[in-house]
């Protein structure tokens, strides 16, 4: 059982999420992490799904996905070499003074931005793979954590490489 | 200027639609309007489940797409059954339902329910039209996705506003354009080469033919393939009729309930030959232990059907029809494995299937007695459990479409209204619905469609006073406690005739033929309610995850 992401090239229509989903929830799987966004293709859209299980369940998931009408092409990006990041907001509890300082020395150290800054807390911002992300998250909670919001995982084969229609 | 409802009448008559089944309701009224004045036949049911497996049969009867009609949430949701029904049995049809106006939808509105979240898993594809302008290609694209491909079910809501609102300019478009959708229809080349090779090394090959085979229309190309070669078929519950019963290399039906000889072969085979068949766990059984030492060649349409269940050793993608036809023109003839025919045969005279000869009316005695009287020029519908396998067990069938049987689902209830479908896809032949006195009562009010249009479906009743297939696994595996399965005796004949349907109890052996003949007579629909020994089993049968060869009432493979 290891995790897989798929990347998948959908119609941009109402109900495509849910019929996606739906050959998820139905074997008992539990997405891990789910991105959505429209993409090069005009009328188009790309989901991009981490899934733990077994690689047979994973493959008959997967042509059951390219089983479903709006689905123009289904990829395990897990099988490839490829870049995966997810973008993270924190927001981080700030009084004033060296909690303050210190926070924004380990938001420098993870190349995390701060994008909001009130009286007694400060949002950080920050892109990288799920393991920086759990990271910086572990480092903050220290100074209080009162709220994390994640994109969920996109990714993309290195190299010329695509999972485009192809053309 | 054409409304929604308009366009989807004529659309549907585009399609060659000749029948819909259906029931009206509120937000229908708009397209019963203009049914009014078509000429396409709607044939009223008396619950909207019946028109969903009237369309079911007819589209097995007569390989079209099948066509129902219901209106929104209790109509819509009544269909349910009849879409899962046919969409575990690969059967082309389209579902149109009503939906409340776009303006109420999601606003829990008199009669609304979510029918296309509610179908997501049991269709192929669905539809909820927004604008009257889609109409015309949405029906378009749900015939061709039902009918091509792996066919199946397609739902099509229909909000009332979609269904008054006027388009100005009607064409009916004359392709589809689905860039997702691109079934793959000619078999790899390379694949079939692996595939000959394996055929033609094999000493103990076997055909296991499912109902890939009957719906691509490949039953001619499978026997002529298996009588090149000389290769034993056995087929599935749906694969039944590809294959004459009484040709010399059929071996009947396999799996929980199939022939002893036809498990027996599976077991000792060199070579698996499935073709348009899924490795269902009711045929299978315990998965390492279905044909052991045997290499696998899988054909079917649907790649995800291949290695779902078994390793599979040469994967071949493809409709069941064109590939066996490009193995036909590649393949020559090889000497027959006299030695494993011979062994087979040897089962097959050894190991037939059985039952008590006596002066009690057995089931098996009465599917055998329509056989004979038939000769295989009927369509034969069942309903689920015991009578279904009985049928399939005992039936002798000469073509194919003409054994029509919920296998995937396993919905009681199913047969009766299928038949009603059936008939207007066969009005040349008799249809019959083998039934249970459980099966029967689950749509028993479709008596009132067939009376009413003079559909001369013929019912016979296997009445046990049992829910039979469920107190024969009591009886087996759950010592005999008889929960809840015992029905109290109920006259059908009289029920029959409240619809104003003709009909006869059988309480004899010596009643049986001359009730068959009566029905066989009568131009319209007729009832026979045979009072069948009340503890008959069907046998042999594997329970539940044994290997297919551990049969009970079974013997080993002499």
């Amino acid at each position: 059982m290891k995790p897989h992401t798929l990347s998948v090239l959908v119609e941009n229509k109402a109900g495509v999420l849910s019929r996606v989903t739906g050959l998820f929830s139905r074997r008992g799987f539990n997405i891990e992490s789910l991105a959505v966004g429209t993409c090069e293709e005009p009328g188009m859209s790309r989901i991009t799904i981490v899934v733990i299980g077994d690689d047979e369940k994973i493959e008959q998931v997967m042509k059951q996905l390219n089983k479903l009408i709006d689905i123009i092409k289904v990829t395990d990006l897990t099988e490839n070499e490829r870049v995966e990041r997810e973008l993270a907001m924190i927001k981080v509890s700030a009084e004033p003074g060296t909690s303050r300082a210190e926070i924004m020395q380990i938001a420098q150290i993870f190349r995390a931005q701060i994008i909001d800054v009130g009286a007694k807390s400060v949002i950080l911002q920050v892109v990288g793979d799920t393991d920086k992300i759990d990271a910086l998250e572990k480092l903050l909670r220290q100074y209080g954590v009162k709220e994390l919001v994640r994109t969920g995982r996109i990714g993309m084969l290195r190299g010329t490489k695509t999972v485009g229609v192809g053309r | 200027m054409k409304t929604g409802a308009k366009i989807l009448v004529e659309s549907l008559q585009r399609e060659g639609v000749d029948i819909l089944f259906g029931y009206p309701g509120g937000v229908v009224l708009p397209i019963y309007d203009e049914l009014y004045d078509s000429s396409l036949k709607h044939i009223l049911v008396r619950h909207e489940q019946a028109a969903a497996h009237a369309a079911d049969g007819y589209a097995r009867a007569s390989g079209k797409v099948g066509a129902c009609l219901a209106t929104s949430g209790p109509g819509a949701c009544n269909l349910v059954t009849g879409i899962a029904t046919a969409y575990m049995d690969s059967v082309p049809m389209v579902a149109i339902t009503g939906q409340v106006p776009t303006s109420l939808l999601g606003n829990d509105a008199f009669q609304e329910s979510d029918i296309t979240g509610i179908t997501l898993p049991i269709t192929k594809h669905n539809y909820l039209l927004k604008d009257s302008r889609d109409v015309a290609r949405v029906v378009k694209e749900a015939f061709f996705i039902a009918g091509t491909g792996r066919p199946g079910p397609v739902l099509i809501d229909i909000p009332k506003d979609v269904s008054t609102g006027v388009v100005d300019k009607f064409e009916y478009p004359d392709k589809v354009s689905l860039r997702g959708y691109n079934p793959t229809y000619k078999g790899h080349r390379r694949q079939i080469d692996k595939a000959i090779e394996l055929i033609v090394k094999a000493e103990r090959p076997v055909i296991y033919a499912g109902g890939g085979v009957i719906c691509s229309n490949a039953s001619a190309e499978l026997v002529e393939f298996a009588t090149l070669l000389s290769i034993p078929v056995t087929t599935t519950l749906m694969g039944i009729g590809c294959i004459p019963g009484d040709h010399p290399l059929n071996l009947g039906m396999l799996g929980m309930h199939g022939t002893e000889y036809a498990n027996f072969a599976i077991t000792e085979s060199d070579l698996l030959i499935a073709i348009g068949a899924r490795f269902d766990d009711r045929v299978i059984g315990k998965a390492e232990k279905f044909a052991p030492h045997a290499k696998i060649i899988h054909i079917d349409i649907d790649p995800a059907e291949i290695g779902k269940n078994k390793r599979v050793d040469v994967p071949i993608v493809g409709d069941t029809r064109l590939v066996l036809k490009d193995m036909l023109a590649l393949i020559k003839k090889t000497g027959a494995k006299e030695a494993w025919l011979k062994r087979v045969k040897h089962w097959k005279q050894h190991h037939p299937l059985k039952y008590k000869k006596d002066d009690s009316l057995h089931p098996q005695y009465i599917i055998r007695q329509l056989s004979e009287l038939v000769k295989g020029e009927a369509v034969i519908v069942s309903e689920v459990g015991q009578n279904q396998m009985w049928t399939a067990q005992w039936f002798s069938f000469k073509h194919p479409r003409t054994w029509i049987t919920s296998g995937g689902l396993g919905t009681m209830g199913y047969g009766f209204p299928a038949a009603i479908g059936a008939h207007f896809a066969r009005p040349d032949l008799p249809v019959f619905d083998i039934a249970g006195d459980g099966s029967i009562q689950m749509n028993i009010q479709e008596m009132g469609t067939a009376a009413a249009n003079n559909i001369p479906v013929k019912i016979a009743i296997l009445n046990n006073m049992y829910l039979g297939m469920v107190r024969q696994w009591q009886e087996l595996f759950f010592d005999r406690r008889y929960s809840y399965t015992e029905l109290p005796p109920v006259e059908f004949v009289k029920i029959a005739n409240a619809y104003g349907i003709k009909g006869v109890k059988v309480e004899s052996v010596d009643e049986v033929v001359p009730a068959l003949k009566a029905a066989l007579d009568c131009d319209g629909p007729f009832v026979m309610d045979f009072r069948i020994e009340r503890e008959e089993n069907v046998f042999p049968m594997v329970p539940a995850g044994a290997a297919i060869n551990e049969m009970i009432g079974g013997h080993t493979p002499s």
